[in-house]
């Protein structure tokens, strides 16, 4: 089967070092003291907790809901005991805390009742949302909720479907090894992934270095009965980046501020596939991974991982040498030491690198940019890394925008091949994460003074509509006034009734005065009468009409609310007196 | 006879002209003063007064009118340099001292339910009726300070907002500066 095969600009070829952790089949990691679960470990809303320290918890037990749309579930990897929900230190380069389900495993690792159901007799949003229940999320790196990758575009027809073996990076082979011993299951999961995208043609991208894989994935495919196209894409780092193998494969560019989905392609990583088929037809949720240990280290090998493990005790089994002085999560290209070794495996975690001067030597230091452009000729998306290096340097964020930083995948071809030695991503993480942060704040800026003016607005409001309604009652008031006066000259020039008579008659002025005086008199009495009724209405109506218990009860409480003197003594106990 | 035929000209030039520019400043008003705008989308917007203005247009306002740009501690330094950037002028540091961003928090236990500081945030970011319990949503507080004074019972504190893994930001690439070897001389 011939393809057309298409190349991607740039890209580098950095020595692979994957033979030496492939030599040996999959292992499980044997049950480690505690496991420490990060709710948060995809892209969306985080997870909130549902158990507390105390409660036992079974594998598979869902630990954190989702919140959200774009958020997966988050479930316990082993059965025991949880011991706190607190924070703790996450295997993210700022070293910053986020909470975390602590579960002390008590050996048996037991599962929940698991059900598995066969996803054809399912409708489409029944199987989104199993997925999202189950935690699947993108296992190449982005974490991203891959229900949420799962609906067809009402617009765009879907043309390919991408499924990404390429795994481009030096020292990783999880997925390699994923595909040699569980190739059908993963052919399975892409099936599920077809049937719900319903695209033209599926095609899997696999590095050309790693033929056994890329074998075990065509005879899976004969076996299962498929159409889907094993193609071997050459190895070329960053290859296994989802635009550059979406071009590769189909020739399409994504354009940028679009996604390949614009284009009628979408794109999933093969242990996602797998992961999305043991959810669906074993009713396994995710609570492990494959991760390669790798490195300085004397046994380098595939290992099947309880998410939660700390990485310390991870890297053991490979008993690393004496000079490792730190781990690497992630390869060496895009990877970043962890802050401390005790932190978890997360759903992100596909490689852990012993770290040693040996093996990876200090940079010599960072010399001035010579604009040679290399690092424009390597990048695999086309930017000029050395503009946008000055810009971020010169704290020019405007300008290192109009140089499409965002477009960056910080893959790290540019550092690697910059004869300075300039950590050039480092400037355009800072430069990303500065404007991240600008946004917000400008953000925030404007939605408060959004509510400071309409406050204004409320207050200017109320101030007229008092005022308003003020002018309303002097008005009716001086109305009522003028009537009333009017009435009593009318009774003042008629035969005066008896009380009036002393006040000698043909004054009608001052019998005026009088009878507004009588009217105000007459209207403060009104009112204190319709006041009084007003207050005998709100008297409490629940006492009449009680049962001897109730009765009591009430008493008794009385009684208590005296004790405690809560109630001024004399009035509650003269009444029960009586 | 020439005299009056060149001058008939020029009045009709200018009569001519005069309309135009009438109808262009009609046309073509520009609302307000674009350089207050511009002024007040640089200021941070927590209308806290600390400049002495009540709120930040006033303060806007005042800046276009010659006022100091260094009187707007939320802003930090960052903001006077803006603000200088855009109006020419020579960046002079703060008036006060800049704060970290902070967020206000009712101590539930003592609040009294008294409605003052409602009616002193200017954001409306507190919630609460006469006799029950206030609370401050957090999102909106812009850490102005201005509900603090009003409160009888001093149960509103101040917290700094401690960074989280969201609002993390990488650093600056710290270059190395090394003392190059010593060369022993011959």
């Amino acid at each position: 089967m011939l393809m057309n095969l298409f190349k991607f600009k740039g890209g580098v070829k950095p020595p692979t070092n994957k033979t030496q952790s492939v030599g040996q089949p999959i292992a499980a990691a044997p049950l480690p003291s505690r496991l420490v679960v990060p709710l948060h470990q995809s892209i969306g809303g985080t997870p909130r907790p549902v158990v507390q320290a105390g409660d036992k918890v079974l594998k598979g037990q869902l630990i954190g809901e989702a919140d959200g749309w774009i958020s997966a579930a988050v479930h316990a990897p082993t059965s025991g005991t949880v011991v706190a929900v607190a924070m703790h230190v996450q295997p993210h380069p700022s070293g910053l805390d986020a909470l975390c389900v602590v579960i002390e495993p008590d050996g048996k690792d037991e599962w929940i009742t698991r059900q598995p159901v066969d996803y054809k007799a399912l409708t489409p949003e029944q199987v989104r949302e199993r997925l999202q229940q189950a935690g699947v999320v993108g296992l190449g790196g982005a974490v991203f909720p891959t229900h949420g990758k799962l609906t067809a575009s009402k617009t765009v027809a879907m043309e390919e479907m991408v499924v990404n073996g390429a795994e481009c990076e030096p020292f990783i082979t999880c997925d390699d090894l994923l595909m040699r011993e569980r190739a059908e299951e993963v052919v399975r999961g892409i099936g599920i992934f077809r049937d719900l995208l319903q695209p033209k043609k599926v095609l899997i991208g696999i590095e050309d270095n790693k033929p056994e894989a890329a074998e075990a994935m065509r005879a899976a495919v004969k076996a299962v009965g498929e159409n889907f196209e094993v193609v071997a894409v050459p190895t070329l780092y960053p290859a296994g980046g989802a635009k550059q193998l979406i071009r590769v494969l189909t020739g399409k560019e994504v354009p940028a501020s679009k996604r390949s989905t614009d284009l009628g392609v979408q794109c999933f990583n093969v242990a996602t596939a797998y992961t999305a088929w043991r959810a669906i037809a074993h009713g396994e949720p995710v609570v492990s991974r494959l991760v390669t240990i790798t490195g300085n280290v004397h046994e380098p090998r595939n290992y099947e991982v309880l998410i939660g493990t700390p990485m310390d005790e991870l890297l053991k089994l490979a008993t690393p040498h004496p000079d490792t002085d730190g781990i690497v999560m992630g390869g060496p290209m895009m990877g970043f030491l962890v802050p401390e070794p005790g932190v978890p495996v997360v759903k992100a975690t596909n490689c852990l690198i012993a770290h040693s001067d040996r093996l990876f030597p200090p940079k010599a230091p960072e010399m001035p940019c010579i604009r040679c452009g290399s690092c424009a000729q390597a990048c695999p998306h086309e930017l000029q890394p050395f503009e946008m290096y000055w810009f971020s340097r010169a704290k020019n964020f405007g300008k290192t925008q109009e140089y499409h930083i965002f477009d960056c995948i910080e893959c790290g071809c540019c550092s690697f091949v910059c004869p300075s030695r300039i950590p050039l991503v480092q400037y355009f993480r800072f430069a990303k994460s500065e404007i991240w942060a600008r946004e917000r704040e400008k953000n925030a800026a404007d939605q408060a003074k959004e509510r400071f003016e309409f406050k204004q607005f409320r207050e200017e409001r109320e101030k007229a509509e008092k005022a308003e309604k003020l002018a309303k009652a002097a008005a009716a008031q001086a109305a009522k006034k003028a009537a009333e006066a009017a009435a009593a000259a009318a009774a003042g020039d008629a035969p005066a009734p008896a009380a009036e008579a002393t006040a000698p008659a043909p004054a009608a002025a001052p019998s005026a005065a009088d009878a507004e005086k009588a009217a105000k008199l007459a209207t403060i009495q009104a009112a204190m009468e319709r006041a009084k009724a007003q207050r005998e209405a709100a008297q409490p109506k629940n006492t009449d009409h009680l049962t001897p218990e109730q009765q009591r009860a009430a008493e008794e409480i009385e009684s208590r609310r005296t004790s405690a003197g809560l109630v001024p003594p004399e009035t509650p106990v003269n009444e029960k007196s009586e | 006879m020439d005299i009056l035929l060149a001058i008939a000209i020029m009045a009709l030039g200018a009569v001519v002209l005069g309309a135009a520019l009438g109808f262009a400043s009609i046309k073509f008003k520009v609302e307000g003063d674009p350089l207050i705008e511009k002024i007040e989308a640089i200021l941070p917007q927590t209308q806290c007064g600390q400049c002495g203005y009540p709120g930040c247009k006033p303060y806007a306002e005042a800046i276009a009118n010659g006022e100091e740009i260094n009187k707007c501690p939320p802003g930090g330094t960052e903001g006077v340099q803006r603000l200088a950037d855009l109006l020419g002028r020579e960046v002079k540091p703060l008036d006060a001292e800049e704060k970290p961003k902070q967020v206000a928090i009712i101590d539930e236990n003592t609040c009294i339910g008294c409605t003052l500081c409602i009616q002193a945030c200017p954001v409306d970011a507190i919630i609460g009726a006469a006799k029950q319990m206030h609370v401050i949503i957090g999102q909106q507080c812009t850490g102005c300070e201005l509900c603090l004074p009003p409160c009888p019972v001093e149960c509103i504190h101040m917290e700094v907002i401690a960074e989280n893994i969201d609002s993390w930001k990488w650093k600056y690439p710290v270059v190395e500066i090394k003392a190059a070897p010593v060369e022993e001389a011959a």
